[in-house]
């Protein structure tokens, strides 16, 4: 019990990591039906540069508490990202908006190249140790001593990303940007007769995605403490499945898919390799349990396709639901 | 030895001090040879003729563990250096020794291509390459080309099985590593263990050999995990394995995954003994896993470590390149002066000539004494078993031949005079056989 | 067939495509043909000349050139953007690995396994095809990229509970060709010629590659290959000319990954060890850089991609890390991070100012200009 209440506390920290990259996902995907694939290295970028400058702030004297030095990171780490976001969209996507969809989907894949290979550049191939300026300080979930915890980081993770996708969806449903960014999402021509500057709205979608991605890329490195330049990519290729499972298009699916995306993925992990386990028919066969005698654990999947779980999620969904958990869109309009 | 995409690697305190001082390094270095060349041909020219004899150093010179081939080099470009300060005479002619340093980028499909371009310039004997994936399907290749080959890094057993007379290497195989791990996880009277690995050539072979030996010596094997070489979350197996609540804990992976994994092993309660093989034995895990995490994890490391190599060898390495070597550099330096040796004894630089004594050679280098078997692995390679300190890696014990020596006894017997781990510089040990 | 290339051989059998209407080629295009075909059966033994590892890297750049060519079926034929290519080269190269390796003890002749190398990757494609292809391009392409991860973790993992693919560790020893009692493996003398290995190889793949560019032209004039063409250029438009376009788009799938599979058989015997850490993400990538950099759609303009990619690594070994050290007196930037920019930054400004590739086809060049003039968008903005 206390096992699998911690992997549903992993599960729903990790889950939320995803859900706030997932929205940047989503809310591109909404507006101008285009994967950012370079999503995942805006994550990975908002952690590089908040590392350095946490290592800045925390080598100049460490007067500044704790909590400052983080909040002043990820505010320098947010423009930053929201620069590099804009700058994609200008660059490599908007000149592309009426080319065959091949074409804005392989410049996503140069410049996730380009840009993780600038941060190598930058921040050298080592994996970073993420300075841990916030000490962990677990909390006991139940009575049993060495049972399930939950640490102060994992709750601020979960808090803050409560906080941001609320403050997402009043954006979205109560400001006028919200409005035009919506009507964009409906109908671009419409909204732009209707005098809505759709590029401004498109490149103000993808700055407010990666601002949520330079969030998420520090939460990610100081919860597991460590950053490197290839950190992005299956964090983001995971996200991008969480926001198809919960109906890519969809803010409340993006949260959602998040959310089961971790668990799924902590669940998997945990208990995938023990159900496969072919152990369990030994009383089928007298070779089989001969085997076992040596070798308990001859589980058909384990933890070591913990990263195949989000891709077959992905498939499946494709497959049987395309719209998503949550999704009204029709994926296959060609 | 390692796995190949691995990203970014260890580095030791010193390794990216090591990497900006190898660069600058590098122009004295590249120079080095060829002014030495140039000022010993004409002085001994009069005297005698002089050939030169090309000693092939491969391994991944650019990439994610460039810092580590540029260490194996250093190793080699020492070893030559010495032996051009001796005038070795071959045949009666006077040697100059020349490297040829060949970048694999730790890629399997380029191995046979580097090994085919040493080949083709006519190398006498070549040390590398790094990483196993490479060296095997570069070993096919010296193999018909007849050139020896010895790696100081590659721990994948298949290597030397493959019957190729011609390819040998001199550090610990995993199949020796794991169970000198496992041996003296044992002789901590451990009961129950969780074994983990990164799904790599080098992690799944060592942890591999590590349960095998743990389940032959009747420990219990509670769990047996996988993440991957990339991963960054290991919380889920880490909570699958705290619920098996283990004495003990082997991760058969790199210091880049080891390090973090130690830190949410402590943030889940998990107060197990961590243990690891040489690929996380570094001083980066204190800076991934942070000082209080890291105090008390156990790693072991092929062959004796750095600080056991000999002093001479250690002196020498400081004095050129200013820096501390990171792991395999005692071996790379050993195996070129393998390669020298065995040309001296045959007196030729024939490959067909020398190999013979290549193959029963005794010799005593800056890891101890090396001989080889039928296989061409090392003879009893020892294994040091190290722990985290007062946030400093100390060796506490030495497993040769399946018997644990505690460090500082083995130190000791080495003292005494014991050939292994002598503390004279090789170069004079060598000398003193002439 | 107007826009037939040069040096094309029209006599050669292609059993997908319609005869040809009778095109006289003036003489000269013979004569060029043949003076290629010489100076290409003469390459290996000047290469040799200057040392015989430039004869290696030939050989893999041939092997890029089949990759770049199979895919090129799937992404410049029939539009369907693939990442995950690398898979059917990895399901090939382990299919003749554990056929012809002390592994299962199994050593079958290389005629029986290659063709059974394709047709497994031939399975593996329609496997990923067929729950994929009515999504629309872009899932298609985190799907194929999902699809070859998995191939990879599971080639990696295989090795418990019961070991198929030995795992990590790779599988060693693996034959090379042989062909009754003469081995590619070996050097071979003819008279006072000594033919070594990767020479040996180098006829092989080179008759190979010749067979499979024929192929290539003949498919795309062929009825299949217009039927690609239009499913690339409208899907909807297609089916209602009666293309029955999800069997099309299958095919695609399969015949790429034949291709790719055959490819990887032949990798596994000159290697003669394989691991899973060959069949990585980044080589999807690379084979798809050197697709969309030749032109996409066009076979020649696809084999320049793909020699030009394999080449550039060599001469980048050469260049980058002197010229450094040249000019700052360290190596700054390693030139393996220099390809990787390159192959990105080729991504992007390809796409952006020359979509349809170095070496254009003409259609796709059309298609690309036609999407760019204003007022056609689809729907899309």
């Amino acid at each position: 019990m206390d096992t699998f209440l911690q992997q549903l506390v992993n599960g729903v920290t990790l889950g939320s990591v995803y859900a706030i990259v997932a929205l940047g996902y989503t809310m591109v995907y909404g507006i101008i039906q285009l994967i950012n694939f370079a999503h995942g290295e805006v994550v990975m970028l908002g952690a590089m540069v908040a590392y350095s400058v946490i290592v800045a702030l925390a080598g100049a004297g460490g007067a500044l508490p704790p909590l400052a030095i983080l909040a002043i990171a990820t505010l320098t780490a947010i423009p930053v990202c929201m620069v590099v976001g804009y700058l994609l969209e200008r660059v490599a996507y908007r000149p592309l908006r009426r080319a065959p969809r091949l074409a804005p989907l392989i410049t996503a894949i140069g410049l996730s190249i380009v840009l993780q290979n600038i941060a190598l550049i930058i921040w050298t191939r080592n994996p970073l140790p993420y300075p841990q300026v916030i000490a962990t300080v677990p909390y006991r979930l139940t009575a049993t001593p060495d049972g399930a915890t939950i640490t102060n980081v994992q709750i601020g993770i979960i808090g803050l990303s409560i906080v941001m996708m609320a403050g997402l969806l009043l954006l979205v449903y109560r400001t006028r940007f919200g409005v035009a960014m919506r009507a964009v999402a409906q109908n671009p021509q419409v909204a732009g007769l209707m005098g809505i500057d759709i590029n401004r709205i498109i490149s103000a979608t993808f700055a407010l995605g990666a601002a949520l991605a330079a969030v998420a890329g520090v939460m990610d490195a100081s919860y597991y403490g460590v950053a490197h330049y290839q950190m992005g990519f299956l964090l983001g290729l995971k996200a991008f499945s969480a926001a198809v499972l919960g109906g890519i298009g969809n803010l409340a699916g993006a949260m959602l898919g998040g959310l089961l995306m971790g668990m799924i993925e902590a669940l998997g992990a945990g208990y995938v390799g023990e159900l496969t386990n072919l152990c369990h028919l030994s009383g089928w066969s007298d070779a089989l349990a001969q085997r076992c005698v040596n070798d308990p654990h001859l589980e058909l999947f384990g933890s070591n396709y913990q990263d195949v779980f989000a891709f077959v999620v992905l498939i499946l969904v494709l497959v049987f639901r395309p719209s998503g958990l949550l999704g009204e869109r029709v994926s296959d309009r060609a | 030895m390692r796995p190949i995409h691995t990203i970014g690697l260890t580095v030791v305190a010193a390794a990216i001090v090591s990497l900006y001082g190898c660069g600058k390094e590098e122009p004295k270095q590249a120079a080095a040879p060829r002014t030495e060349t140039a000022a010993a041909a004409p002085a001994a020219a009069p005297a005698a003729e002089t050939i030169t004899v090309k000693i092939g150093s491969a391994g991944p010179l650019t990439g994610e563990i460039a810092h580590l081939g540029k260490d194996n080099d250093n190793g080699v470009r020492l070893a030559i250096d010495q032996a051009n300060e001796k005038k070795i005479k071959l045949g009666g002619k006077t040697v100059t020794f020349e490297v040829l340093s060949e970048d694999d980028q730790a890629d399997p499909k380029l191995g046979p291509t580097i090994a085919q371009k040493l080949a083709d310039a006519k190398a006498a004997g070549v040390v590398g390459h790094l990483n196993s994936g490479v060296t095997i399907p570069a070993s096919a290749v010296y193999n018909q080309a007849g050139i020896p080959m010895i790696s100081g890094s590659a721990t994948n057993p298949k290597l030397t099985e493959q019957g190729f007379k011609d390819i040998f290497r001199i550090v610990g195989r995993d199949d020796q590593q794991g169970p000198a791990v496992a041996q003296y996880l044992e002789s901590m009277k451990i009961k129950k263990v969780a074994i983990a690995d990164d799904a790599t050539a080098y992690g799944e072979g060592l942890a591999n050999e590590v349960e095998k030996t743990l389940k032959a010596a009747g420990v219990n094997v509670v769990a047996r995990e996988k993440t991957n070489d990339k991963a960054t979350d290991f919380k889920a197996i880490l909570t699958k394995i705290k619920g098996r609540n283990p004495d003990a804990v082997f991760y058969g992976g790199m210091d880049a995954t080891g390090g973090p994994m130690l830190k949410q092993a402590r943030e889940l309660g998990i107060k197990a003994v961590f243990s690891f093989g040489d690929g996380a034995c570094t001083d980066t895990m204190k800076k991934l896993a942070g000082d209080k995490n890291a105090e008390g994890f156990i790693c072991s490391q092929a062959g004796l470590p750095v600080v056991a190599a000999s002093k001479g060898f250690l002196d020498a390495y400081k004095a050129k390149y200013k820096v501390d070597p990171i792991i395999y550099a005692p071996f790379t330096y050993d195996a070129a002066n393998l390669l020298i040796a065995a040309m001296q004894k045959a007196d030729s630089p024939d490959p067909a000539k020398y190999l013979p004594d290549l193959q029963k050679i005794s010799y005593d280098g800056a890891t101890g004494h090396i001989e080889f078997d039928d296989k061409g692995d090392r003879k009893l390679a020892e294994i040091t078993i190290f722990t985290m300190k007062d946030g400093k890696l100390d060796p506490i014990a030495v497993v040769k031949g399946g018997k644990s020596v505690a460090f500082a006894d083995f130190m000791k017997a080495a003292d005494a005079g014991t050939p292994s781990a002598s503390t004279t510089a090789p170069a004079k040990a060598d000398e003193a056989k002439k | 067939m107007n826009h037939s290339a040069p040096g094309m051989k029209t006599s050669v059998a292609a059993p997908l495509a319609q005869p040809l209407p009778g095109v006289r080629r003036p003489a000269t295009a013979w004569i060029g043909i043949v003076l290629l075909a010489v100076a290409l059966a003469v390459l290996p033994f000047v290469l040799t000349g200057i040392g015989t590892a430039w004869v290696r890297i030939t050989n893999l750049a041939i092997l890029y050139c089949f990759l770049a060519l199979g895919l090129n079926i799937v992404v410049g034929f029939a539009g369907l953007l693939d990442l995950g290519y690398i898979a059917f080269y990895g399901v090939g190269a382990y299919t003749y690995a554990l056929l012809a390796s002390p592994h299962f003890g199994l050593h079958l002749p290389f005629w029986i396994i290659l063709p059974i190398g394709a047709l497994i990757a031939c399975l593996f494609g329609v496997l990923l095809g067929a729950p994929t292809l009515k999504l629309r391009g872009d899932y298609l392409a985190i799907v194929t990229l999902g699809f070859g991860e998995i191939v990879r973790i599971f080639l990696n993992n295989l090795s418990r509970p019961f070991n198929l693919t030995n795992g990590a560790q790779g599988i060693t020893l693996i034959d090379p060709f042989r062909i009754d009692g003469f081995t590619f493996g070996k050097p071979h003398t003819i008279g006072s010629l000594v033919v070594s290995t990767p020479v040996n190889y180098y006829y092989f793949l080179l008759i190979v590659l010749v067979a499979v560019i024929v192929l290539n032209l003949r498919l795309q004039n062929s009825r299949v290959g217009r039927a690609w063409e239009a499913i690339r250029e409208d899907e909807i438009a297609a089916r209602a000319m009666g293309i029955n376009t999800r069997n099309m788009k299958l095919l695609a799938f399969a015949m790429g990954a034949s291709f790719g599979g055959i490819a990887g058989g032949m990798f596994s015997a000159m290697q003669q060890f394989i691991s899973p850490e060959s069949f990585v993400l980044v080589e999807s990538i690379m084979v798809l850089s050197m697709v969309v950099l030749g032109g996409m759609g066009n076979v020649f303009g696809v084999i320049v991609g793909a020699l030009l990619l394999s080449y550039v690594p060599e001469v980048l070994r050469y260049t980058v890390g002197p010229a450094q050290m040249a000019l700052f007196g360290r190596t700054l930037i390693d030139p393996e991070v220099i390809r990787m920019l390159m192959f990105g930054l080729a991504l992007v400004l390809m796409m952006l100012f020359r979509p349809a590739g170095i070496l254009p086809s003409a259609v796709r060049k059309r298609e690309f200009e036609t999407a760019r003039r204003p007022g056609n968008g689809q729907g899309t903005p």
